[in-house]
């Protein structure tokens, strides 16, 4: 599903290279996890795969079902079925959560050609998805992230995801800064959208969410490249003894 | 010879270049009708002034009254402290009045009415019903009305074509016409309230106005009603070189309330057209009015090329005790705008609220805001301005606070707030405060930002395009000003913000 080859990228304002040469493919229906110390490049992974700003991709290609991500516009990667749960998701003031996410919902089908949803069904569809994530229709109507917690946010990102059904999720430390219980939640909204069609690359740094999105693939991350890849028991490996066991064996 | 040939290669170069404009520019309601029209000659004169008064069937005195203002024009100068740039104004260059001449006999059935006509308020969004009675089918009054009543009068260059529901607004003694219908037939109440809060001596372009308006909307709310409907006027300029001056006279009596709403479009020109409108509101003891604009004049194009030039006076007077007005605008098209919807806080304990928002792209130039004169005591005014830039456009927000000695405590709120996007645009707060008693409060606040690119990256993650973002976030941006619209009027409000950014980005 998604092909990432060789990926060299460095910022495009400054010569920093921070992405030395990534290899990945995430099978459709599998879970890849990514671990890694601060600053190894994780998130920027995340942002050159969905289309942001400021990065030069300087060698290598990232494919979405052979579709050359990198040549599209950020909205046409979503289109394509990209979806990122952002680290830190943006505040947009005055704008409803549902009107936005109304606004995306429609955007894509529009961008496929299909109709849009009517506001019914879109209601529906949004209050059912909405209970499982224990998120009540005062948080459906206040603007964007705006004065949610740290789980809020999350569990809204969540939201966003299951309403949109991407193909390819990439989850950037959605568990960071939550509790157990809103992490069940995310987990379990996460694991609700599991199918075989799609795709889940899953960045934290935590075992505690791998223990209940159970990966199928993990993968250390260190200095701008997958270092090592193994199964479930390298992330326990992690949580025991820290990076600086897998690094030393690497270097 | 000479001449004529000249001519003739210059309609050929102007003809492309209003093709090219129609191809590029997005201005949705840049199309005009192709209606035989009535002319006036070119320029304004006393004989003009005399021609417009005639037309109107006008009594003596209204002649009088215009000729008296035409005298005083002839010696005033065009103000130029306003933060607004354009080639000066010929104003013997302007035709001053036009109008259909289907006019001049009213249809009896759909069939026989202009179909361009029809066809104009359809685009402008006018349910067809309405339409039926603004173009004057006999018994269309008569129909049922489907969902919420909206009494329309639509001004259609000079003229007034045509009102609806006023059989049933005269029901509840609530009288709703043209000027020059009021004029001529409540000429007691025109008389007792015409330049009363707008005086002909007010500036250049209100006194222009007094000279030479040829049409617009009066309403007549009695003591203690509470009008039942929406009353709304659609002003459309679409003869070519006319200036529209028109017109607007409500009255608000003793307790009552009334919702009023003002559309205004024009089709797209490479000629800079000229709009000069006064707007007074009457309102007495325990009274209140709403007043809602969505101006969207063909802006020009974006090399800064034909769009209306729109000055106009708009004043409150808040008369009695306890009277209200709240003004909402949302002002996203002309060339250039010079507009300050005013409020005179006569009355004790009378309130005047401001909400605008005023977008400006490409060259678009705004110089915009309100003034708030309190006079009684216990006055509370509320101001919220939204100003929006992109392209090369210039926001400009101009407002007055005034309390006078007698206003003891009395507030003020005003929240200014500027979003720019891209670099090339520019914001400006002017803000004049006078505080001339020491039990008053007067609170500003202002703010400038810029559309973030986080949030717009969000929004793309999300699938929208760019175009799509932006509208959505300044629609976020603008959103406690598009609250205080009647519903209608917030949606097409909010479609206008999104058509007026097009473009803005990328
Ligand atoms: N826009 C940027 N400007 C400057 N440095 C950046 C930028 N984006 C990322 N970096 C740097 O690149 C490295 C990788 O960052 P990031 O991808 O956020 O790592 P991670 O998510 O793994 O913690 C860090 O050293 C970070 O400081
Ligand atoms: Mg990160």
């Amino acid at each position: 599903m998604l092909e990432i080859k060789n990926l060299h990228v460095k910022l495009e304002e400054e010569e920093k290279q921070i992405l030395k040469g990534v290899d990945l493919t995430v099978e459709a229906g599998k879970v890849h996890a990514i671990m890694g110390p601060n600053g190894s490049g994780k998130s920027t992974l995340s942002y050159v795969l969905s289309g942001r700003d400021g990065y030069e991709v300087t060698e290598g290609s990232a494919t979405l079902e052979g579709e050359d991500l990198l040549e599209m516009e950020p909205e046409e990667r979503a289109a394509a079925g990209v979806f990122l749960a952002f680290q830190y998701p943006v505040e947009i003031p005055g704008v409803g959560n549902m009107t936005f996410l109304r606004t995306a919902v429609n955007a894509q089908r529009k961008a496929r050609g299909e109709d849009e949803l009517s506001a019914a069904d879109f209601l529906k569809e949004v209050r059912a998805k909405a209970k499982s994530l224990k998120i009540d229709a005062d948080m459906l109507k206040r603007p964007v992230n705006v004065g949610f917690s740290g789980g809020e946010k999350k569990r809204n990102e969540i939201l966003q995801m299951a309403m949109l059904e991407p193909k390819m999720c990439i989850l950037d430390e959605t568990d960071s800064g939550l509790d157990v219980d809103a992490m069940k939640l995310v987990a379990e909204g996460v694991n609700a959208l599991r199918d075989e069609g799609r795709g889940f690359l899953v960045i934290t740094h935590y075992q505690r969410l791998l223990d209940h999105i159970k990966p199928d693939v993990v993968h250390i991350m260190a200095d701008g490249r997958i270092v090592k890849t193994g199964g479930p028991e390298l992330a326990l490996e992690v949580e025991n003894n820290g990076y600086a066991d897998i690094l030393a064996e690497v270097n | 010879m000479a001449a004529l040939d000249q001519t003739q290669v210059k309609e050929g170069v102007d003809q492309e270049t209003v093709d090219a404009v129609r191809e590029v520019s997005t201005y949705k309601y840049g199309w005009d009708t192709d209606i035989e029209m009535e002319y006036a000659p070119k320029g304004v004169n006393p004989d003009i002034v005399r021609l417009i008064s005639d037309k109107n069937e006008e009594p003596e005195w209204m002649t009088e009254w215009r000729l008296a203002a035409f005298e005083r024009w002839t010696k005033m100068d065009e103000p130029n402290w306003a933060m607004v740039h354009y080639p000066k104004i010929d104003f013997q260059d302007q035709y001053y009045y036009a109008r259909p001449k289907s006019m001049e006999e009213k249809p009896k059935s759909l069939d026989e009415v202009d179909p361009k006509l029809l066809a104009t308020y359809e685009k402008l969004g006018i349910p067809l019903k309405e339409q039926m009675i603004l173009a004057g089918v006999e018994g269309a009054e008569d129909m049922p009305a489907e969902g919420r009543k909206v009494a329309v009068d639509a001004v259609f260059d000079s003229v007034s074509v045509g009102t609806t529901f006023q059989d049933e607004l005269a029901k509840h003694g609530v009288i709703f016409c043209s000027i020059s219908e009021a004029i001529r037939e409540h000429p007691e109440l025109v008389k007792k309230y015409l330049g009363t809060v707008v005086p002909v001596s007010d500036n250049f372009y209100a006194t222009l106005n007094s000279a030479v308006f040829s049409d617009g909307s009066f309403v007549y709310i009695p003591p203690g009603v509470r009008c039942p409907m929406e009353l709304s006027t659609y002003f459309r300029i679409n003869a070519e070189n006319t200036g529209q001056f028109e017109r607007t006279l409500i009255i608000a009596d003793k307790g009552s309330y009334v919702s009023y709403l003002e559309g205004c479009t024009a089709p797209q020109r490479d000629t800079a057209q000229l709009h000069a409108a006064v707007v007074e509101i009457i309102i007495e003891e325990d009274a209140e009015v709403k007043y809602s604009t969505v101006q969207n004049w063909f802006p020009g194009d974006e090399n800064g090329k034909g769009g209306i030039y729109n000055f106009v006076t708009k004043r409150a007077d808040c008369r009695g005790d306890r009277s209200k007005v709240m003004w909402t605008q949302v002002e996203t098209g002309s060339a250039v705008t010079w507009k300050y919807p005013s409020c005179i806080l006569r009355g004790d304990e009378s309130q005047g609220e401001f909400y605008s928002i005023a977008i400006t792209n490409n060259m678009q130039q705004a110089d915009t805001g309100t003034k708030m004169v309190h006079l009684g005591k216990n006055t509370k005014s509320r101001i919220v301005s939204k100003g929006i830039s992109a392209g090369k456009a210039q926001n400009t927000y101009r407002g007055l606070v005034s309390m006078h000695p007698k206003a003891k405590d009395s507030r003020n709120y005003t929240q200014c707030d500027s979003l720019l996007i891209g670099d090339k645009c520019g914001a400006h707060t002017v803000p004049y405060i006078e505080v001339r008693n020491n039990s008053s409060r007067v609170e500003h606040e202002a703010t400038t930002s810029k559309v973030d690119d986080d949030q717009l990256f969000y929004c793309r993650q999300r699938g929208m395009d760019e175009e799509e973002a932006v509208a959505l976030v300044v629609n976020g941006f603008c959103k406690d000003v598009l609250q205080a619209l009647p519903m209608e009027f917030a949606m097409e409000a909010q479609q206008l913000v999104a058509i007026s950014l097009e473009g803005s980005v990328g």
